[in-house]
Formats: structure tokens, sequence, C-alpha cells
């Protein structure tokens, strides 16, 4: 539902042209939570901007719904936009209104009568969760409410699309984890598509099913969040994991593994991923009754990504005759990543 | 004594009479400049390179211009508008002109405070340049613009008293003619004590405005 093609962005600074954006290629489907990930500066608020035009692309495609975003005139690109809610960083909310006057907002713009006004927004307030604080101004609100009024906001006009700007960069992660849940909620009621731009790979994990990674300008990897996160092909990718995952082995089961791998005349110490269903089933206990060896689980670790699971285990397999590499070669099979770990 | 009241009096209520619809007239027009000269700047929502350029050089050569030279190139104009040169209504004229574009140029400071988020969040909803300018900058700058106006009806009690001076009214007229030409010093005493009045009271019943408008903020 929105295509984006070849896009590309250069900002004249003072300092010379800058090219934040450089041959862009997305395809976001209806009903994607899509998350853009990247290092400060890589591009993804002007990604992010040039999707509702509040940045003009430098050449390229924007297609929402089968509209071409870029050649609309100024009176199409109003009406559009009212079908594109945002969110942001800092909430930008008008301190001169209350609550209820910010929600109303775009529903004045959009030229609704008084009724239909009061109707919509007590409906939004009590989906927020904010029906208590409509005569508050946002000066007597905890960022986590301005973001909810944000949210309101941004879906007034009953939008298909929602962008989000590091929605959740300016709240501590308790709040973060409530409104990552209400977006998700609301992905799920309202079915509208959300674009989740942000820096915070634990954001991509709670909510997206899809994400691309952006790096200098370009996206340098995009998959399912799923894919992503069990088989990241960047280092870039691999780092942003590490804040998020537990993959790595601690120090100390290191030298420990290091010592047995010293006394391991028949032995594998190896690390496995589980990754979707097979975190489900016997497999280990399986590998064990069949080939006749011994499996020590030396470190164990599962998440879920998107409900699925998905996990890492350190075990250290002895068996005689060559029986623990058949049980690894039984494992690859089935699918797991197993790497033998060679340390020392 | 009576008599030294009476002119007080009148003089006072002339001065009052020329600050206030002074600073109305440069509101009515130096708030629209203002709003002109803010949103046709470059990277603003109605960027018009030229038109900004010259709305600021027009601008600026105003405010360069002492405001007793503007009150005699002015004679002509007044005349023509106003039919007469002298009294308090002539006066107005001069005053206005001085502070319409000062009146500008605080608005469209008062507008670049105006946080770029928020805007920039209006004109994601959809909201036109105008709409951007009526229900974001204005209510969002509010607060300032009333202490510009505050600033530019201070300065304008001090210009009043100036165009006394070529028989405009007021208490700038009076302190001239009584206090200085008849050397009746009690006279430019009592203007000046006036004077300083109406500006305290022009300073507190602004800041108070100022406050009310924002207490949510
Ligand atoms: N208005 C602008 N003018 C000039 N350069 C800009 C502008 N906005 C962003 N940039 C530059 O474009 C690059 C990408 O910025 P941005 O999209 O904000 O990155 P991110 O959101 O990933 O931190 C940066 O190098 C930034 O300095
Ligand atoms: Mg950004």
């Amino acid at each position: 539902m929105i295509r984006i093609r070849d896009l590309t962005k250069v900002y004249n600074s003072a300092s010379g042209p800058v090219k934040a954006l450089d041959g862009i290629n997305l395809d976001i489907e209806k009903g994607d939570i899509f998350g853009i990930i990247g290092l400060s500066g890589a591009g993804k608020s002007t990604l992010l901007r040039c999707i509702n035009l509040l940045e003009k692309p430098t050449s390229g495609s924007i297609e929402i719904d089968g509209v071409e975003m870029t050649s609309l005139s100024p009176r199409e690109l109003k009406e559009m936009r009212k079908k594109i809610g945002m969110i942001f960083q800092h909430f930008n909310l008008l301190s001169s209104r209350t609550v209820w006057g910010n929600v109303a907002f775009p529903l004045e713009i959009a030229g609704f009568d008084r009724k239909a006004i009061d109707e919509k927004v007590s409906k939004l307030l009590e989906l927020v969760g904010l029906s208590d604080k409509a005569k508050a101004y946002p000066s007597q609100l905890s960022g986590g409410q301005k973001q909810r009024v944000g949210i309101a906001r941004a879906l007034a006009c009953d939008p298909t699309v929602l962008l989000c700007d590091e929605a959740t960069s300016a709240l501590d992660p308790e709040t973060t984890l409530s409104i990552l849940k209400l977006l998700k909620d609301i992905n799920e009621k309202l079915g509208i598509t959300m674009v989740v731009v942000t820096h915070e790979m634990n954001v991509i994990k709670q909510i997206c099913n899809k994400v691309a990674v952006i790096e200098r300008s370009r996206v340098v990897e995009q998959g399912t969040t799923f894919e992503v996160f069990s088989r990241p092909k960047t280092q870039t990718a691999r780092n942003f994991l590490k804040s998020v995952l537990i993959n790595e082995i601690p120090e100390e089961l290191k030298t420990k593994i290091k010592a047995l791998n010293g006394n391991l005349a028949e032995g594998r110490v190896v690390k496995i991923g589980f990754f979707g269903e097979t975190t489900g089933k016997p497999i280990l206990s399986e590998v064990v009754k069949k080939y006749d060896v011994n499996a020590n689980i030396l470190f164990g670790n599962i998440d879920h990504i998107q409900g699925v699971p998905f996990g890492t285990l350190v075990v250290q397999f002895e068996g005689k005759n060559g029986t623990a590499d058949r049980a690894l070669g039984h494992l690859r099979e089935l699918g797991l990543d197993v790497e033998v770990m060679e340390i020392g | 004594m009576a008599e030294t009241a009476r002119l007080l009096w009148s003089a006072t209520v002339e001065s009052i009479y020329m600050v206030a619809v002074s600073v109305v007239i440069a509101s009515l027009f130096g708030i629209p400049l203002g709003i002109l000269l803010y949103s046709t700047d470059r990277g603003r929502i109605l960027e018009k390179d030229w038109l900004n350029k010259i709305l600021g050089v027009i601008v600026n050569i105003f405010r360069s211009i002492p405001f007793v030279i503007l009150l005699i190139m002015l004679i002509p104009f007044t005349r023509w508008l106003v039919g007469k040169t002298i009294g308090t209504t002539a006066a107005i004229v001069p005053l206005s002109v001085a502070a319409i574009p000062f009146m500008g140029r605080i608005t469209e400071s008062a507008l670049r405070e105006v946080d770029r988020g928020v805007i920039e969040a209006a004109q994601a909803m959809g909201a036109s340049p105008l709409q951007v300018i009526t229900k974001v900058l204005i209510p969002e700058a509010l607060p300032s613009i009333a202490a510009g106006i505050t600033i530019t009806a201070i300065n304008l009690v001090g210009y009043s008293a100036m165009a006394g001076v070529i028989g405009g009214g007021g208490l700038g007229d009076l302190a001239v003619r009584y206090g200085y030409q008849r050397f009746m010093l009690d006279i430019t005493l009592y203007t000046v004590a006036i004077l300083v009045v109406m500006v305290q009271l022009i300073q507190v019943l602004g800041d108070l405005v100022v406050k009310h408008l924002s207490r949510h903020r």
C-alpha cells in the first residue's frame, strides 16, 4: 500500500549538498507495523517525512494506495494528508489548547461541525485512556500522557497510515512499553498501517512485523522482524540486536568452555540458535536418544519476537565414535543454527 | 491651582487618546505586517524571498528615521489624510506610522518563537497556510504579541510627548508651552510625574494580560 521507489533526497545546506536518502526502495503492506531503524543521522526522519511530503523528495516515487504523492497539487496533498496521521518525539502539541482542543484541532481543519467534533473527540480520548484529562493543558501532563494526546490527534480523521518519528524516544522504559502497547492495539483494532522510525531495537522487537535497517542514507537490510532478528546480514543489524538479545556468552562461561575443550576427547561445545516452531519441539532429547550422546546445557536464553519463540542455547555434547558430530549434523538438518565453539 | 489641574487633566486625556488610538492602529497594521514578514521568510509557510526582502527594507527605512524627522516628513501625508496638521488627531498619524514597523518586527520575532514542530504537525494534518496562521501561530504566540503591544504602547507614550512639540497637544505640548516657554517649572514636573505613572500603569496592565494568557504554559 506504500510503495517507495528510488527515493532520493538531497538537502542544500550552507556547507554544500547533503544526500540524506540515496535510492530507497520499500514496500509497506496494509496492516504492517513497519520499523525503520538506524543510527542518528542515517536519514530515518527524512524518509518518514518524505512519505507525507513534509520534505519534498529530490527524485523517486512514493505511492500510497495507488496515489503518487509527488505529483499531487497542494489542494490534493492537503486532502491526502488528512488520511496520514503523524506522531512525534516531542509530541508537538499546541500549548494554547487543552487536551480536548488538541484532539479537536485536525477535525476543525478538516471542517467537521461542532457536534461531530465533540463525539469524535470523546471517543478518541476514551481510546487512549485520557477521558479524565480532557480539560488539562499539555503543560500539566506527563510525557506518556502527551504522547497519548498526540496519538488521539493523529487518529482523529480516521487515517489509513500512521507515521511515528521516534515516538517513544523521549519516554522512560515503562511508559515506552505502554505507548507501544497502545500502538499495537490500535493497529490490531483499526487495521492502520504504521511506519515506525526509531533508533531503539526494543521498539522493533515489541511491535514491528517488518523492519528495514537504514545506514548512511541507504536501506542496507530489510525483511520480517523475525528474519532480521534470527539471521541478521549486516554488522549494523547485529549491533542493534546486541541491545535486545542476550546472545553474548558470559566471559566466565567462555573460560569454563576453554577448560572443557582441553579435556574433551570426543565432545563438542556448540551454540544452537532456535527459531520459531523448532523451539516448541523436544529436539534435544530426541537427538540425545537417537545418537546416544550426553547433552549438558551450559547457557540458555529464550525470547519472543512477534509471538514467535527465539532462543540461544550453549550445549556440551559428549559421545563416542563421532556420535557427537552426527548429532550436530542432525540438528543442522532440522534447520537450526549450530555453531561449534572454538574458544581458546 | 484649579487652572493648573484643569490643564493637566485635559492634556492627560489627550495623551491617553493619542496613545490608545495609535496602539490600536499600530496593532491593526503591525501584526499583519509581522505575520507577512515571518511567513514569507526563507523556510517558512509562505516563503517569498522577494516580498520578504522588499518588506524588510521598507520596515528598516522607517525604523531608522528619527521620530522628530518623521514627524516633519509626514506633514503633507497627515494633511491629506485628516485634513489638518495640528492637534491630537493629526498627531496620531505619525505616531501610528512610527509604531507600525516596530510592531511588525516585534510580531515577527514573537512568531519565530513558535516551535517549528507544532507548525509541522499542523501541516502534516493538512492545514493550509491560513489555518496555520490563525489556528497555530497567533494563538501560540499570543502572550509574546501581548508583551510586544505593551512595549509599543510605552514607546508611544514617549513619542506622543515628542509629537506635542509640533503642536500635537497632550502632556508634551503642555510641558513645552507652559513649562518651557512660560517658565512654569511646576507644570513640567507634573507632566513628567504623570508620564511616569502612565508608563507604570501600562507595564503593570500589560504584565497582567501576558500572565493571564500564559497561565497554562
Ligand atoms: N533541513 C535539513 N537541512 C540540511 N540537512 C539536513 C536537514 N535535515 C536533515 N539533514 C541531514 O540529513 C541527514 C539525515 O537526517 P535525518 O533524516 O534527520 O536522520 P535521522 O532521523 O536518522 O537521525 C543528516 O546528515 C542531517 O544532518
Ligand atoms: Mg530523526
